[in-house]
Parts: structure tokens; sequence; C-alpha cells
């Protein structure tokens, strides 16, 4: 041993250069052993581990293999996916030794930067092919099922030169160019308005390949709505099930121009990556359609096999089969048929029909005090409970003109803030004695575990002694008050607190979000990035419609208020269109990745929309509800970023 | 809750007329040193339902020889100020009930936060 490793090794001077490259080649080694296990030797063997020769470094098989050859005859290649390094094996010793010599230290360029190989002896190539998957059940992937001319002919046909056309209701998305025709996908609601077919149908170029889908027994029906999506290298489309209750069954999706790798993810965690070649047509019906979610990570290469195999369309893990595949702009038609009924699949847990309200779940509004209650609790009170942890990470900053009210307070001044949310206001002034009261036990405990004195209570009834406050704060709390008996008792309640000279600060939302020609920052904030707004604009996110999540799909509705009218759910940052409505809430940011980046639905299940019930003010509303008020007077009203404020002096 | 908080909590329970003052019962007890700061005691003792105080510090056993009436001229008088100053904000109830004097409904106290929430047939 000793002896035959000194002649490989133990060169008897080395250069400075060698000294340098057999360090690095003993680096890479301690590394390949540290992260990946791989154990070399220094006894020369058939076979080499090449480090910064893998697929993750962006080294395609051709180009290693031309590399390796230089040395010998290559007996196999394993390029394990994603990895820094391959395994070599040569037909004998002698070529792996030529290899070692000659090779170590050789730069190769690709995908515009340099790498270095560092080859070692290994006894034994380290890696296993796993058991190849299977495509999802129900998908299928037609090779050449265009010709290159009918390809020509279809690619030719989208003029992408003419945007905003009403036929196509074209749209430029962030990631991706995109053009729809027969209806339009809308990336808002993840749906299409089936009531509002785009003219001119589908184009004609496309009947040909539909009659031949038909003839084929690939679908049943004709697709009545195409969007045509092209990518450039680098783009992708974020995982998604098209949503159920949008489309029919069968999803048809022909590849042009260039291919692609498109996963498919089922929700146990299983992964299929599957290559959609130039002129192929995926079909994706049943299982791979309804439960499996599909996309395409935004890359420039893909790992592909390497050769023709069984499954040519799957891309395994198998090290002896994978190369790298440069991506070109890559054309995909998409051909669907709108759904006129509600899904009835048999994947509940992934279909929108089978989760939403059969019939509309939004409450009405209260006729007495009874509804009123009842409707509170389930549209303000529980929510609250429920979004708590992410309301409270959302609402971090004073509004200033609160905290200046505050402020202006005397030193040991009794404050009492009724509805304090995470208690952002009760260490704004040290120098008060401030209590919070909140309907939220989740909220008051956040209080508690700041060290800010708190209790559970209802704005109606706050168990504190008449007159015991100098101040009260109710900021963003009476608007939730669903009839205006309820409101006004809250303002009751509030002076009822206060001592003579008291006075209290109330801040409700306004109807009027636009004022003095100034858009409130709740119009402003369009992005839902910004969902942690430091002004006053109460609301986050934006959203559609009444349905999941909250679990307010109509099953005990019963008890609320029948035969009235029913309120309306709100669009997120929107101008109010009624004074009684619903608002949502979209717990952690979900709503952000539907807007523009994901065609079709996300998993419903990933995030859910709370509604909460808003009595949103008109201008001098509050002011007139003051005046129903004894012994009070108005000292100051205003309107501050889309709220109606005012400030109150009890007289006696 | 803090003694101060204490002293300024009632219950509104549907009848009745007297809520105040609620009776501690406490399992769990927390004292823990705040800064002194007489100006601040000063300022709230006018504001304090004396009786009270003192009532809900002997039941706790934090008496500590609290008169019974307000001693005049506290302004200057730091030992008793200090005194206050402990009753009144070192010494905390974690876990019991606020009973209502006249209905006998239990508040209950959990993780030092009393739920002075009523049941609708309470309102």
């Amino acid at each position: 041993m000793e002896e035959s490793s000194g002649e490989n090794v133990k060169l008897v001077k080395r250069t400075k250069e060698e000294k340098k490259l057999l360090r690095k080649q003993i680096k890479a080694s301690h590394t390949l052993l540290k992260h990946e296990g791989i154990n070399t030797v220094s006894l020369p063997t058939k076979s080499l581990v090449v480090a910064n020769g893998g697929l993750g470094n962006g080294v395609s098989r051709e180009q290693l293999q031309d590399v390796l050859r230089e040395s010998g005859c290559v007996e196999s290649l394993l390029m394990p996916p994603c990895k820094p390094y391959a395994f070599v094996t040569y037909g004998s010793v002698e070529d792996a030794q030529r290899a070692h010599t000659s090779l170590n230290g050789r730069q190769l360029h690709c995908q515009g930067q340099g790498v270095t190989l560092y080859l070692s002896f290994v006894e034994k190539v380290g890696c296993e092919s796993e058991v190849s998957t299977q495509l999802p059940p129900g998908l299928k992937v037609l090779e050449e099922f265009v010709s290159p001319e009918e390809e020509a002919r279809l690619l030719d046909s989208i003029d992408w030169a003419s945007p905003n056309d009403v036929v196509t209701a074209q749209k430029a998305l962030k990631h991706r160019r995109v053009k729809h025709y027969g209806y339009e996908f809308r990336y808002d609601n993840n749906n299409v308005d089936k009531d509002k077919p785009l003219p001119g149908g589908l184009p004609q170029v496309c009947d040909a390949v539909l009659e031949r889908c038909l003839w084929e027994n690939h679908i049943e029906v004709r697709p009545d709505q195409l969007t045509i999506n092209q990518y450039e290298p680098g783009q992708g489309i974020p995982p998604h099930v098209d949503t159920h209750s949008a489309f029919e069954d069968t999803i048809l999706s022909l590849s042009l121009g260039a291919k692609t790798v498109m996963d498919f993810r089922h929700p146990d965690g299983r992964s299929v990556a599957v290559v959609l070649p130039a002129r192929s047509l995926l079909v994706m019906k049943g299982e791979s359609r309804y439960l499996w979610t599909h996309g395409i990570t935004p890359r420039k290469f893909d790992m592909v096999p390497a050769c023709d195999s069984a499954t040519p369309q799957m891309v395994t893990s198998d090290p002896g089969d994978l190369t790298l595949s440069k991506r070109a702009t890559r054309t995909s038609f998409t051909f669907r048929k709108v759904r006129r009924s509600p899904c009835q699949c048999a994947y509940p847990s992934a279909c929108d029909s089978q989760r939403a309200p059969t019939t509309p779940g939004a409450p009405a509004l209260p006729r007495d005090d009874g509804d009123a209650s009842r409707l509170e609790t389930r549209y303000v009170h529980q929510v609250y409970e429920q979004i708590a942890s992410h309301f409270s990470s959302t609402r971090h900053s004073p509004w200033p003109r609160v905290g200046d009210f505050l402020r202006s307070l005397p030193p040991g001044a009794v404050l009492a803030d009724v509805g304090c949310g995470n208690g952002k206001y009760l260490g704004v002034n040290p120098d008060l004695w401030a209590v919070g009261c909140d309907r939220s036990c989740s909220l008051v405990q956040i209080c508690a575990d700041r060290g800010f004195q708190a209790f559970v209570s209802d704005a109606l009834r706050v168990p504190l002694r008449d007159g015991v406050c100098d101040a009260c704060i109710s900021i963003a709390v009476i608007h939730h008050f669903s009839t205006q008996e309820r409101r006004l008792a809250a303002v009751n309640e509030l002076i009822r607190l206060l001592k003579p000279g008291g006075r209290a600060l109330i801040y409700v939302w306004a109807m009027e979000q636009e004022y003095n020609k100034q858009r409130s920052k709740y119009l402003k904030e369009k992005d839902p990035k910004s969902d942690d707004r430091d002004g006053p604009s109460p609301e986050p996110m934006t959203d559609n419609t009444l349905g999941h999540g909250q679990g307010d799909a109509g099953n005990d509705d019963a008890c609320l208020a029948q035969g009235q009218p029913k309120l309306t759910v709100h669009t997120n940052r929107t101008a109010f269109t009624s004074q009684d409505l619903l608002v949502p809430w979209h717990r952690k940011g979900g709503a952000s990745k539907v807007s523009d980046t994901s065609d079709e639905s996300k998993l419903p299940e990933s995030d859910p929309v709370f509604h909460r019930y808003y009595h949103v003010f008109c201008e001098g509303e509050l002011e007139d509800l003051c005046r129903k008020v004894k012994n009070i007077t108005i000292q100051t009203s205003y309107h501050d970023q889309g709220n109606w404020c005012v400030i109150v002096e009890k007289t006696l | 809750m803090k003694l101060l908080t204490h002293n300024m909590l009632t219950s509104h329970v549907k009848g009745v007329t007297k809520g105040y003052p609620l009776l501690i019962k406490a399992t769990e007890v927390k004292v823990s040193e705040v800064e002194f700061n007489p100006q601040f005691v000063i300022r709230m003792i006018p504001k304090l339902e004396w009786p009270s105080l003192v009532q809900a510090a002997a039941g706790l056993g934090y008496l500590n020889d609290l008169p019974s009436d307000l001693v005049p001229d506290y302004e200057n008088n730091e030992e008793f100020l200090r005194k206050v100053h402990r009753v009144l904000l070192e010494v905390e109830v974690l876990e019991g009930c606020l009973q209502c004097p006249e209905s006998g409904r239990e508040f209950p106290i959990s993780r030092g936060i009393p739920n002075m929430l009523l049941n609708e047939d309470e309102v």
C-alpha cells in the first residue's frame, strides 16, 4: 500500500502550483467527506469523484464527458441531481490515474462562470439510483402531437404586439406574457366570469388540434377557454391546481417552441418532474388535474434525461442519465372547458366547490339587539380571537395623532383604552396610569405579556367605577357595533367612565376614504406586501369572496336575521360601497401570491379568510352620535387617514 | 392584576346596585419590585377608594400596617408613600377570582388577567 501510493501521490519535487493544487484537492475531498459522506482513497482505483463537476455546478453531461474522455475510456458517468460532483468510472486503473494526473485543476466554462475540477479516487461510486416514480395518475404527455409546421403556424398566429385588446384580454404579468381567449381568466379571484365571454371565442388556428383531441378521445367536450402563456428562460409559474369550480376535468396544454420541465406535487409530498418537449401535448385528468399541483420553476437550465429511456418524459433521479438542458422561449396553449355546475370531484380537500357554501353565507343586517349581538359575536369577537396573533403583528405603530392626544394628558392621569387590542397605546405615555380592556382574551394576553394592566370585557359594560378616568380612548372599536343603539351605548359607556372635565378620543373607520382630494393610506397601500401598516388604516390585504376559512359558511345563519338585506363583502383597498359590510382578513399574506404571479388557484386550505363586520361612518355621523350623549361637548372633530375622529369633554 | 387596577374595577351584573369593591380570592400572588415614584403615588391617592385598598391588601396578607384611614399630609410622608406604593404597584394577583359583593358572581383571574365578561342573561 505504502509503496504503490508513493508512486502516485508523493511526487519527488512539487512546484508551487502543484502544491497549491494538491492542497485544494485535499480540501475538496474533505468537503465531500464532511457534507456528502464520500470517502476518497489514495490508492488508485478505476473510479474517481469529480468535485465541482456536478449538475449542481452547471456542468452538463456532454461537457464533462468530453473532458473525461481525454484520459481514456469512460465506462460510466454518474451525475446525481443537483450535486456539486460527479462520479466517473474508467475501463482501467491506468486511465483513471491518467485522469487524476492530467485533469486535476482543469477549468471548465459553463453558464458564464468557471469551475475548477478536483479529482480523487474512490473505492465505490457513492450514489444509488433511486427507484423511478410513476407519473401522477391521469397524466399523459403525447410527444410530437403537432408537426413542426403546425407549431410554426400556431406560434405565428399570436400577435403579442397589440396589447390589451378586447378579444384576448392580454396581460403582462410579472413573470410571463399571457393572453386569454373565450373567457378571461381573472388572477384576482382565480376564476372566470362565466357570464362574460370574450368576443370571438377560440382562434380558428386551433381547430385542427382540438378536432384531433376529440377524435383521439383525450377530451369529450370541446374546450371554450384558451390561455396562451409565453415563458422566457428564467421565467416560470408557481405551483397551483387549476380552480375546480372554474373548469371541467380535463385540461390540455400544448408546448411549443421549446421544452421545459413541469413539476407535479402531491399533497403528501411526492413530486415528479415531467419533461414537456416542444410540440408535445400534456393531458391532465382526474387526480393529476384535481389533486396534484403543477408549476414551472423559474430557471435557465433544467435537469433532463440525457438519452432516450423507457419514460422519456419523466425526470428520474437516475444519476447515470441526467444532463442539463438550456431553456429557450416556450409558448404554451392551455385549453380548458369552463364549468357550469359545481365541481363534484373525489378530492374535496382541494375542491373549492365542495368547501364553499352552496348558498351565500353572508349574514343579514340585524333587526334587533339579539341579532346584533349574535352578528358581532360571530363576525367580530370570534374573528379577532382567531386572527389575534397575526392581527397583533400588523399593529405595532401607534397612529401619530392618537399619540399626540395621549402625550397631551397630565402626569398621573388615569387612562382607559376600551378595545385596546394588543395594547399598543398603553405604553405611549409612561406618566399615565393606563388600563386596557378588550373582548379578545388572546389580545388581552398579549397586553399582559407586555406588562400592561388589562382585562377582558365588553365595551358596552366596562367594569370600571363611574368617573374614575381622566381620559378614555376608543380607537377603531365603535364601528364594530351593528346598530345605531349599540354604537350610542358604546359612547355612553365611555363617557360614564370619565370624571367631569375628562376627555375621550374616538376613532371610527370612515365611509369617505378620499377626503379633501387626499386618498387615505388604506386606498393607497395597494401593495399587499406592506401589510404591517404604520398609519391609521385599519385593514389588510386584498380579497374577493366569502367562503373558506372562517367557517362562516351558512351553517348557523338561521339565527341571523332572516328576510333582512344581506351584508356585502368588501373588496379590500377599494372605496366602500355600503356602510354596513364584511371586511375580509387574510391570515399570513397569502393573497399577495395570488395576485399576479399564479395562474389559477392555490390549494384552498393554504390561506384562510376571515370576515369582520364593520359599520363605516359617514361625514358628521360620529358627531351626531356624540350629540345624543348628555353632558359632553365636542372639542374637535377631524378626518385622519380614512377615519372620523372626535375629542369630547365631559362637562359634569 | 395590580391592586391599583383592582381599586377601579367593579361588577356590572344585571340588577346589581353595588358591585364594588370586588372581593379578591387569590390562589397565586406575586410581589415584584417596581421603581418608587413618590410623585406618582401622591397623584394616585386622591383617585383611590381608600377603604377598598386597605381591605384588598389585608385580604391578601399584604397590609403591612397600612392605616385604615388616609394619613393627613401624606405628600411629605415618604414611609407612608412607600407602603402605598408597595400595595398599589408591587403586589399582583396572578390566579384566583374576583367576586361581586352583591350577586356573588365570580370573575376568574388567570395569568394575571381578570375576565369580566358577562353572560347574555347577566346584562
